[in-house]
């Protein structure tokens, strides 16, 4: 699917979140000039695409109460880091699990994000995760988040 | 908060239906009325528990580029780092965490080229080198944080 013109004007309209009212759609259509119907198959086609990863909320940890954030960080090798990346992120306090390349001084290639309520909480769970899979031999390090400076979206479009 | 509220924010991170009337069909799986979940969501963005409703767009697959990238701060100078780096509007997130790489940001740009041009940019401002650690592969994870 090529995205055409009217697919980044949806694009655009709805990134900074739908209109909480009764139906949504028909209000960006009307912003838009079209159909509450053209705007549904739009929308529908940007996800069956993957444009869309999904819609829903997002919702900020640290407001929540989750104010310990770890990146939790592996020096995976390379044979293995297919099966233990799908290892991690099937593990329930795993929320986002990344390969990324290693780079001078950083020798890890496998990022984990784990959020708790405090941080001894999300130590037993990497712990926990360590003992299950068995991933004792795997150098790790543990960063936890300090100061948040900047929370934003990204913008599309 | 509630059990109502944790139960929406459960709920709604796995997906919102894409229908007519999306927020009647949500309500009543919650034992709502539309009306009440409305208003729910309302307050909770209103009081910053949630950062957002809507769509989370696939950066790469709409021609964007993202990147983690880390630096070593001197704690001397990790203020006026912190100014400098934050006032790329390519950086979506940055964060302090406890390690020699002492700050953690995410570039999200509008095309991949412009990564590299807003790591040298971030680099001369700061004098300082940029470890960039782009995505090679992401693992499938549930989706849902719950609360």
């Amino acid at each position: 699917m090529v995205l055409s013109e009217t697919d980044n004007r949806v694009i655009a309209a709805i990134q900074g979140g739908l209109p909480l009212t009764s139906r949504p759609w028909a209000e960006i259509g009307e912003r838009l000039g079209m159909s509450e119907d053209a705007v549904l198959a739009r929308v529908r086609a940007l996800q069956a695409g993957g444009y869309i990863k999904r819609m829903g909320i997002v919702v900020r940890h640290h407001e929540l109460g989750y104010t310990a954030n770890a990146m939790v960080v592996w020096d995976v090798p390379d044979d293995r880091v297919d099966a233990v990346g799908d290892a991690l992120g099937r593990q329930r306090c795993v929320t986002l699990c990344y390969r990324r390349p290693r780079r001078p001084g950083w020798p890890y290639n496998l990022f984990s994000m784990i959020h708790g309520k405090d941080r001894e909480r999300v130590l037993d769970y990497i712990d926990q995760m360590v003992e299950e899979l068995d991933l004792q031999g795997i150098p790790r390090e543990v960063l936890f988040s300090g100061r948040r400076f900047k929370q934003r979206g990204a913008r599309y479009r | 908060m509630d059990a109502i509220d944790r139960e929406i924010i459960n709920r709604l991170q796995g997906g919102f239906p894409l229908c007519e009337r999306p927020y009647r069909e949500v309500a009543g799986g919650l034992g709502l009325d539309e009306e009440a979940l409305i208003r729910r969501i309302d307050r909770m963005l209103e009081d910053g528990r949630l950062s957002r409703f809507g769509p989370m767009y696939h950066a790469e697959r709409l021609g964007g580029a993202l990147s983690l990238c880390a630096m070593a701060v001197p704690e001397a100078r990790f203020d006026e780092v912190v100014a400098q780096v934050n006032a790329f509007p390519e950086v979506a997130h940055n964060y302090a965490r406890d390690h020699w790489l002492n700050m953690w940001f995410v570039l999200a740009t509008e095309t991949p080229e412009r990564i590299g041009e807003v790591l040298k940019a971030i680099e001369s401002a700061t004098g300082l080198p940029v470890y960039d650690m782009p995505k090679q592969e992401e693992f499938y994870v549930g989706l849902r944080f719950e609360v």
